[in-house]
């Protein structure tokens, strides 16, 4: 991690109403750094992830990239949504919809077709480029979701939950797929997500946030080697301590996160 | 099903009208259907038949465009800009339920005789129906679609353009099927009470010179004309949208 973090949320916070879902809400994401978030449901991490990229104003506090504080999403801040579904556009096909990061980047149209096919490549897709989401498997139309938001070329990625709809095999590969791309790229990656060792078996660092309002209840450090495999990492003992203090955390904010 | 089966209902009931009528005797209201038939055919051959669809299609079409170009504007302005539709909801509420039949004595006296009078109550009479459901069309635009754009910092026309208008497009066309048929109604309603012009003059004139095989080969017409009408539409409909009608079918 350099020293000045490319992500710094600074005592956020985030009311609906009477209702406080985010509460002075602190942490910092380094450059290139991979974090998951992790808590129980309604704790806020979707919130946090939302303030981050730029679709919710907090507040109270900021959140800065780069240094300056976020008010409104930015192109090299790319989101990847949980439905895929109804992300993407269904009148276009894969191509098109890569097209549509491309046309909003203002690429030139004689250079799009180079990257739309390079970006379809990359998430192994180029054999579907004519084809529309519909006909597509729940796991290609998230991969083509991401394909989108690397044509932005993103600093960072904001991942909602973005595997949580994938069946297991098809979630690992993708899991995987993504491990792989942030390491080409060097993107820095927000990656919120309920289940705890896919937490741990992607981050650098796991944020675990409690309800009422939500708040940093621990940070963990993953020291795990990479790359990683998803079998004898998730068999290590370094990993198994992890799982059980993060469940022990989970238990224990559900039990007590309540007022 | 074989589609033969399904004709067979009302090649009977013609057959029925054909005895009835005849053994009626001749009538001033009734005839039948050969005389219907023979009375078409004349019409079609001296071309009478063929200018008042012209004048009547003229006012339809006409007042269908002006309506609709109106209901689309209007629709997408008020589904994307809530405060705005929340100002303008009394105003279009209380001139929405006019019938347009009732603005005939106004549009009469404003606009006197001819296609301007027509092509005036057709476009009141499209033009709700467009605005309501294009304001559905564009509200009911898939959130995280908006979400995406604001995502990737599309510019409002972009957004329109690219996002909202594909996304409202079917349900959009669906509102003009809708209009198209009501403006081929109301064009004959209008020459029907007033205008002496169209297939509705034809009607009126018939039936008052004791023409009943002509009268009914007039309202004969109109059914073959808004039949063809709605089945050009359905298949434009299919050929614009199929992909789209395909993903909200799986949906």
């Amino acid at each position: 991690m350099t020293s000045s973090p490319l992500i710094a949320f600074r005592s956020v916070d985030l009311a609906f109403g009477d209702h406080l879902v985010l509460g002075k809400l602190s942490f910092e994401i380094g450059r290139g750094e991979i974090v998951c978030v992790v808590g129980p449901s309604g704790c806020g991490k979707t919130t946090a992830l939302r303030v981050a990229a730029g679709l919710i104003v907090p507040t109270g506090g900021e959140v800065a990239f780069a240094g300056a504080p976020i008010k409104s999403p930015r192109r090299d801040v790319a989101i990847v949504f949980q439905d895929y579904s109804k992300a993407l556009l269904p009148w276009r096909t894969a191509a098109g919809n890569v097209s549509l990061a491309l046309e909003a980047m203002g690429t030139p149209r004689g250079r799009r077709r180079e990257r739309i096919d390079a970006l379809l490549k990359r998430v192994g897709l180029f054999a579907f480029a004519d084809k529309y989401p519909s006909q597509m498997s729940g796991g290609m139309q998230q991969r083509l979701q991401i394909a989108r938001c690397l044509a932005q070329e993103p600093a960072a990625l904001m991942m909602d939950e973005p595997f949580g709809a994938l069946d297991a095999m098809t979630r690992q590969s993708l899991q995987d797929e993504m491990l792989e791309i942030a390491r080409a790229t060097k993107a820095t990656i927000f990656f919120v997500t309920h289940d705890l060792e896919e937490a741990i078996y992607l981050g650098d660092r796991v944020v675990g946030l409690m309800p009422h309002p939500g708040r940093i209840g621990i940070e963990l450090s993953v020291d795990l080697p990479r790359p990683r495999d998803q079998v004898t990492t998730r068999e290590s003992p370094a990993f198994l301590r992890l799982r059980h203090k993060l469940y022990d955390f989970i238990h224990a904010s559900e039990r007590g996160g309540r007022p | 099903m074989n589609p033969g089966r399904a004709l067979a209902l009302p090649a009977a009931l013609v057959a029925l009208a054909e005895i009835a009528a005849r053994a009626h005797g001749p009538s001033d209201s009734i005839a039948p259907p050969s005389e219907v038939a023979s009375a078409m055919l004349g019409a079609l051959a001296d071309g009478s038949l063929a200018g008042a669809t012209l004048d009547t299609l003229v006012s339809a079409f006409g007042g269908l465009a002006i309506g609709a170009g109106l209901g689309l504007a209007l629709g997408v302005t008020l589904g994307s800009l809530r405060p705005l539709d929340r100002l303008m909801e009394p105003t279009i509420e209380l001139l929405r339920p006019i019938p347009s039949v009732a603005v005939i004595p106004i549009a009469l006296v404003a606009l006197g005789f001819g296609y301007r009078l027509e092509l005036a109550i057709v476009a009141f009479a499209c033009v709700w129906p467009i605005l309501v459901l294009t304001r559905a069309a564009v509200r009911g635009v898939e959130p995280r679609l908006i979400e995406v754009a604001r995502a990737l910092r599309l510019t409002p026309l972009q957004r329109t353009v690219k996002i909202v208008a594909p996304a409202a497009l079917p349900r959009i066309f669906v509102a003009l099927r809708l209009a198209a048929g009501i403006s081929l109604v109301v064009a004959v309603t209008v020459e029907i009470a007033v205008n002496p012009q169209g297939l509705g003059y034809g009607v009126m004139t018939a039936g008052q010179a004791l023409r009943p095989d002509l009268m009914l080969a007039y309202v004969v017409w109109i059914g073959i004309v808004g039949f063809a009408l709605n089945a050009g539409l359905v298949l434009a409909q299919r050929r614009l949208f199929g992909m789209a009608a395909k993903v909200e079918a799986a949906r």
